[in-house]
């Protein structure tokens, strides 16, 4: 077997980034609320009725019945997917600026040896963000909910929105969204969970994000939407380390026999 | 400064490259005093392990005086002498604070690509690739220390610098590899290889009490120190069933602990290791597992395997059905070297070893080209070889 290369290694972490997002646009849920309650319930009410009648009409009635429950407990009708038709996203009510489904969403977590209180009031102070979050230039915070975000983006550009905090337990979870005429529609949480037998705190973030139409857009998927889900990880890992060991390791500008004198 | 420098298969060149220069706040800056050429850096030389760059600064043993601390090192000022160990670990993860410091969570810059091939990351290393971090080594005239407020150890005036220079792997090490074994008294401990590890395995396993070592290679005057200075039986592989072999030293019992001081390039006389030749070199395969074979098929019933010999990818044909049967255990891993440092110290301060027995080779840091030549093919008798910047 070859050794593989840096280079190949970087490029399967990237395929394994975009197989991921690519599963979860195909979410199977594409009928509505309502929708899923009225097949249930009929469903339900074929199937006990087709087996008290105990004859092959009852059979059939049983048999339609318990495809309806299916399809009001999962929420998916095939028939729907064929026709590509989806009742589940009109019906969501706007209590994020993305709704749902609607972005690319992003889970991930890691295990911190510090306390909840220690991690969640560092965090909670979103002007440290940009020390641990590559691509974050700036946070400025407004007031006790209101921030500006400013992000890098690719030659010398850069992308900002306004945040608002949306919901606050302290040393347990912090949630926001973004406001007004944003570059790049987002919103997240970030929550500390004390992990068992004095390994620290589990900090786990929900991102999503939905980057506009458009030449802008373009510009957001660029640093935003390539690889988000490596951003996100390596963020994450340097929030731990800087929390754990003070700093972040790096081996940027030192010597090599590429740069040689 | 002069550095050695990795320039592709077979091929390491003296190069006059910047001084290192503070990166992170616990960083040290050291200047070498003595280095040496590890068995493992053979590894990197015949192209073995994955993620080399032309220009990788290579060397993970070495030690020197301390001529700049950033402003989180407190514990040393300019002027020390220490000597450090070849992993880089933060003292502060989970990993650290459970004494495993070779799996510290926080001192590889690269390890979203040591996840990708193995799971999870261990720590990052001097001079061994980018999968273990991109560190510039110790083959040279100047080297970064990161986390140097957790990872040098102080060295008494009195001892000189080949005394312990060896505590930055291969004594702990090889001593590692012995605590591994879990020893009690009466037990026969089996070393394959009478390399540098090797050989401290065998003073080690002294240490902790074995009753017997004995000592597997080849080449006569390895297995001359083994028995010389080790005190070990010896055992040569040429033309011998080494299994059979330690079932007759044994009474039929196998020994209790086996150790593979080896790893990935085993040579071997059975067809198996003839066929993981042909496949390493055609890269059909990554690691040539014989020695690990012979040692799982010779370990006694609830024994033992430890492994400080380096293995780096997929191994073929491991009787692991052998290892099941007989209910062995098994100790593996990069050396938590911190662990080791001070209690080796003592021993060495004590004289209770002298780690200067294995050094065959005493050469200038810009003859390191050729002693990577010499250790590679064992020539001269070539044992260990220090390097003197």
């Amino acid at each position: 077997m070859p050794s593989p290369t840096t280079e190949q290694i970087r490029n399967a972490l990237q395929q394994e980034d975009v197989a991921r997002q690519s599963h979860q646009k195909r979410d199977r849920i594409n009928l509505g609320q309502i929708e899923r309650w009225l097949s249930g319930l009929t469903g339900g009410v074929l199937l006990g009725y087709g087996i008290l009648r105990r004859d092959w009409i009852g059979a059939t009635m049983a048999a339609v019945g318990s495809a309806l429950v299916v399809r009001g407990t999962t929420g998916h009708s095939f028939l729907y997917q064929g026709l590509n038709i989806n009742t589940s996203q009109q019906e969501r009510q706007n209590a994020t600026s993305i709704q749902h489904n609607q972005g690319n969403k992003i889970v991930r977590a890691v295990t911190i040896q510090k306390s909840p209180e220690e991690l969640y009031h560092f965090w909670r102070n979103f002007e440290n963000l940009p020390r641990f979050m590559q691509h974050l230039q700036s946070v400025t915070v407004k007031d006790l909910t209101h921030s500006r975000w400013v992000a890098k983006a690719p030659a010398g550009k850069e992308v900002a929105w306004d945040a608002e905090i949306i919901n606050e337990k302290e040393n347990q979870l912090i949630a926001w969204r973004s406001v007004g005429d944003a570059d790049i529609d987002n919103a997240g949480s970030v929550h500390f969970t004390p992990a068992p037998g004095g390994r620290g705190t589990v900090v786990k973030v929900v991102l999503e994000y939905k980057p506009p139409a458009g030449k802008a857009g373009q510009l957001v998927a660029k640093i935003f939407g390539e690889e988000p889900d490596t951003q996100v990880r390596e963020d994450l890992r340097h929030f731990k380390q800087m929390m754990e060991a003070g700093e972040i390791p790096a081996t940027e500008g030192q010597p090599s026999g590429r740069n040689k004198q | 400064m002069r550095a050695l420098c990795w320039e592709g298969v077979h091929k390491v060149r003296v190069e006059n490259v910047p001084d290192p220069a503070i990166i992170n706040p616990r960083d040290a800056i050291i200047k070498v005093t003595l280095t040496a050429i590890c068995g493992s850096d053979l590894h990197l030389y015949d192209g073995y392990i994955p993620t080399m760059e032309r220009g990788d600064i290579v060397g993970h043993e070495f030690m020197g005086e301390v001529v700049e601390v950033g402003r989180g090192v407190e514990n040393l000022k300019k002027g020390d002498r220490v000597v450090v160990p070849f992993t880089i670990a933060c003292g502060r993860c989970f990993f650290c604070q459970n004494n495993l410091w070779s799996l510290c969570d926080n001192s590889n810059p690269n390890a979203a690509m040591a996840e990708a091939m193995y799971g999870y990351s261990a720590s990052g290393l001097f001079g061994y690739s980018h999968l273990y971090g991109g560190y510039a080594g110790g083959q040279a005239e100047y080297v970064r220390v990161p986390f140097a407020d957790v990872g040098p150890l102080k060295v008494p005036a009195g001892l000189p610098d080949e005394q312990v220079l060896f505590l930055s792997d291969i004594f702990p090490t090889g001593y590692m590899a012995a605590e591994n074994c879990n020893i009690h008294p009466g037990d026969v401990v089996a070393v394959w290889g009478c390399g540098p590890v090797g050989q401290f395995a065998i003073k080690s396993a002294y240490m902790l009490g074995a009753e017997r070592v004995i000592a597997i290679d080849r080449i006569p005057e390895r297995l001359r120190l083994a028995e010389k200075q080790g005190k070990a039986e010896v055992l040569n592989y040429e033309g011998t069933d080494v299994v059979q072999a330690l079932k007759d030293m044994t009474g039929g019992r196998g020994p209790d602990s086996c150790i593979d001081a080896v790893g990935m390039e085993a040579h071997g006389e059975s067809i198996g290791a003839i066929v993981d030749m042909a496949k390493q070199k055609t890269r059909l395969s990554t690691d040539r597992p014989h020695v690990l074979r012979q040692a799982i098929q010779a370990c006694r019933k609830g024994g033992s395997v430890s492994i400080p010999g380096v293995y780096g990818g997929f191994l073929d044909k491991v009787p692991f059905g052998a290892a099941f049967a007989k209910g062995l255990t098994f100790h593996m891993g990069q050396t938590h070297v911190h662990r080791y440092l001070r209690p080796l110290l003592e021993r060495v301060e004590r004289g209770v070893i002298d780690p200067s027995f294995v050094i065959t080779h005493r050469l200038n840091l810009d003859e390191g080209p050729e002693g990577y030549e010499i250790f590679k093919h064992k020539e001269d008798a070539c044992i260990k070889i220090v390097l003197k910047p």
